[in-house]
């Protein structure tokens, strides 16, 4: 179904993709049998044919300003259909900072350390495809306790000129000990055509690291987007995730992070809001490996129509993780009679001194709530609107960087105006 | 202004209120009194406009309007409060926003021009003081986390800042030790004017030391049993609501004879 391709790239690159498109040859794509799996088909992807393209389609500073919430002072790499898009991109130079595209770096023979080494292509088929084919990307390096300030937005833009396009970001972020940095993923469709999106970050956090990552995926109506992240955690180290989903047809998140380190950390928060025939799939996985180690994590949905939504959030906690402290919840709010949720969190506990809880709530809008704010004078649709974005204004609290906060709110807002959700892109 | 006819309604299967003749007078304070389970809190909720409630028979007029015609955010425009006895609590939406949300509302169903958040400071704090409630309240989450004396005042609050024509208190005493009971009905003394009126829904007669009404109703198994003047409330404080349900059984068995 993947077109072969010819990389003139030398070296260790060349290898991984090798082995990786062996092991995806071996791994196919996943079926509803698999239990990471069980609420999600892939057969709309898996029966269609899709063509990476060639080069990146030529857009103009102008169009993209409606899609991005940064400021002039951040660092911006834009990828258009998978490819650097550099006449898009604006990198500021900080000491101990070094961010370069991956193709470039591939394409020079440059080696790149840790490249695979996070995310799992040996068992799992689309980290598999992504590492066979990746196109581009990010790689970041903050060098030992540099703390980079502005954060640092990573936009993939589909507008691919033909149907069935696929790109493969891949991305990797190396904090050294101590560095402090913020990495925002945005994801955005200019057509409506269907089109894959297949992405894979790697993070690695040494010692005393701080990361902010927030990945907004904000596809067009009909996509199809399936996105890893994986972090490795060393001692003390701090990862805040947030994932917000709100477009594609069919879509996938998975943030998993491995908590190697004794005192390391991390908050996973994320929302998703869709409507129409929409699926959204978020899966995650919270490894705590060593004593001392802390996870936090609320999901919020919100799903109008039939549309569709999973929750998969899996906590280990391994023998040695003694002193863990864990708490995750999931909480939905369905607007409609034909929307659904699968939600399954999923606690693994191996060592006995632990602190860990879970919980999953699937609910409607309160209808007590609603008469209240309209005997104030607030009409139904305000009265709807408030309550709606009152349900997920606390995860999106949790956001620091206010432009994408705001953004997120606007967009709850937006979308949630007028009746049924509407796709942000009608 | 309020002019009620033969009202029932009911909540599922069950009949709460079996035809209310009540009518409120601009300027005038009605109390509604009456054992739990009475129907006051059905008739203040009714009024308001609870999806819950299902009306069957009977009339509401107010200012020669259809009130029964009428959705609760117009009723609201339109100068009808209810301070509910079990405020909601709305996590995730400040008090600052909600009442200035509000405000507008009103405001804008008035033909008047909505304010800025910061000209609404300036409302806030006047109303604020009204009840003695602390600044911060409103940054915080809509009645979320709130003690209940914080609940109801924030009632008031609310009762103050959208100033309306007719405001019905519905069992605000509860759950209030008497210093609270004493802020929020001299917040709601301060807010009298000749053209208001209010109808105040308690079990209990202490409230109306604070809030004189014009008139008593007792209410009993959906309808009003007797009315009159204050004095009525002391009466009932005396000789409790078994008193009037006597008497009722009585002059029943009489006029059956």
């Amino acid at each position: 179904m993947f077109e072969s391709l010819d990389h003139a790239e030398a070296g260790g690159a060349s290898e991984l993709r090798r082995r990786a498109m062996d092991r995806f040859a071996g791994l196919g794509f996943p079926t509803m049998k698999n239990e990471d799996w069980h609420y999600t088909s892939v057969a709309p992807i898996a029966t269609r044919s899709f063509n990476r393209t060639a080069s990146p389609t030529s857009l103009s500073a102008g169009e993209l300003d409606q899609y991005l919430f940064d400021s002039p002072d951040w660092t911006r790499l834009v990828f258009v259909d998978g490819w650097l898009a550099p006449e898009l991109s604006s990198v500021h130079d900080h000491a101990g900072v070094r961010i370069n595209g991956l193709s470039s770096m591939l394409r020079e023979g440059g080696n790149v350390p840790q490249l695979g080494t996070i995310a799992d292509h040996e068992t799992v088929a689309f980290t598999a495809l992504n590492t066979a084919l990746m196109q581009d990307g990010a790689v970041i390096t903050v060098a030992g306790n540099v703390e980079v300030a502005q954060p640092i937005h990573l936009v993939f833009l589909s507008a691919h000129p033909v149907p069935q396009a696929a790109s493969f970001p891949r991305n990797l972020v190396v904090l050294e000990k101590g560095a402090r940095a913020t990495v925002i993923e945005s994801y955005v469709g200019l057509r409506d055509e269907s089109y894959l999106t297949v992405s894979v970050t790697e993070i690695a956090l040494g010692e005393g690291a701080r990361l902010e990552h927030i990945k907004v995926q904000n596809e067009s109506a009909g996509a199809f987007h399936v996105a890893t992240i994986q972090a490795r955690q060393e001692r003390d180290s701090e990862l805040h995730s947030f994932s917000y989903a709100s477009g594609a047809e069919l879509s996938r998140t998975n943030v998993n992070t491995l908590l190697d380190g004794a005192g390391s950390s991390c908050t996973m928060n994320g929302m998703y809001m869709v409507s129409g025939s929409q699926h959204v799939d978020h899966q995650t996985s919270i490894e705590h490996a060593q004593p001392n180690t802390t996870s936090r994590e609320i999901y919020k949905g919100i799903l109008d129509g039939h549309s569709h939504g999973v929750f998969n959030g899996k906590v280990y906690v391994r023998p040695e993780a003694q002193k863990t402290d864990g708490k995750q919840s999931n909480n939905n709010l369905l607007l409609s009679d034909h929307a659904r949720v699968d939600t399954k969190p999923q606690l693994e506990i191996f060592a006995d001194d632990v602190k860990c809880t879970h919980g999953a709530t699937v609910g409607r809008l309160d209808e007590v709530a609603l008469f209240y704010m309209k005997s104030r004078g607030l009409d139904a649709e305000q009265a709807r609107t408030l309550l709606i974005y009152a349900f997920a204004a606390d995860v999106l609290e949790e956001i620091t960087v206010k432009p994408v906060k705001d953004a997120l709110e606007a967009a709850v807002f937006a979308r949630v105006r007028g009746g049924e959700l509407e796709m942000a892109s009608d | 202004m309020l002019e009620i006819k033969g009202l029932r309604a009911n909540i599922g299967e069950n009949e709460i209120l079996k035809g209310i003749d009540l009518t409120v007078n601009k300027g005038e304070i009605h109390a509604v009194m009456g054992p739990n389970g009475s129907g006051k809190s059905t008739l203040a909720q009714v009024i308001a406009g609870h999806p819950a409630y299902e009306v069957t028979a009977g009339s509401v007029t107010y200012d020669g309007q259809d009130l029964l015609d009428m959705e609760p955010e117009e009723r609201a425009q339109a100068g009808i409060f209810l301070a509910f006895q079990y405020p909601v609590e709305i996590p995730g939406v400040t008090n600052a926003y909600f009442l200035r949300s509000a405000y507008n509302a009103v405001r804008k169903a008035r033909g008047e021009e909505e304010v800025d958040p910061l000209e609404f400071l300036d409302v806030m704090e006047e109303k604020m003081k009204l009840v003695d409630m602390d600044p911060s309240m409103l940054n915080r989450s809509v009645n979320a986390g709130f003690s209940g004396g914080e609940k109801k005042r924030n009632e008031i609050v609310q009762l103050a800042v959208l100033n309306p024509r007719l405001a019905i208190l519905d069992e605000t005493d509860s759950g209030l030790d008497i210093d609270a009971l004493r802020i929020v009905a001299d917040g709601v003394n301060k807010l009298r004017t000749p053209e208001k009126s209010a109808i105040v829904v308690t079990h209990y007669q202490r409230l109306l030391n604070y809030i004189v009404p014009d008139f008593v109703h007792v209410l009993a198994g959906g309808r009003i049993v007797k009315s009159g003047g204050k004095e009525l409330a002391l009466e009932l404080e005396e000789h409790g609501y078994d008193w009037i349900q006597n008497e009722q059984s009585a002059a029943g068995a009489g006029s059956r004879a």
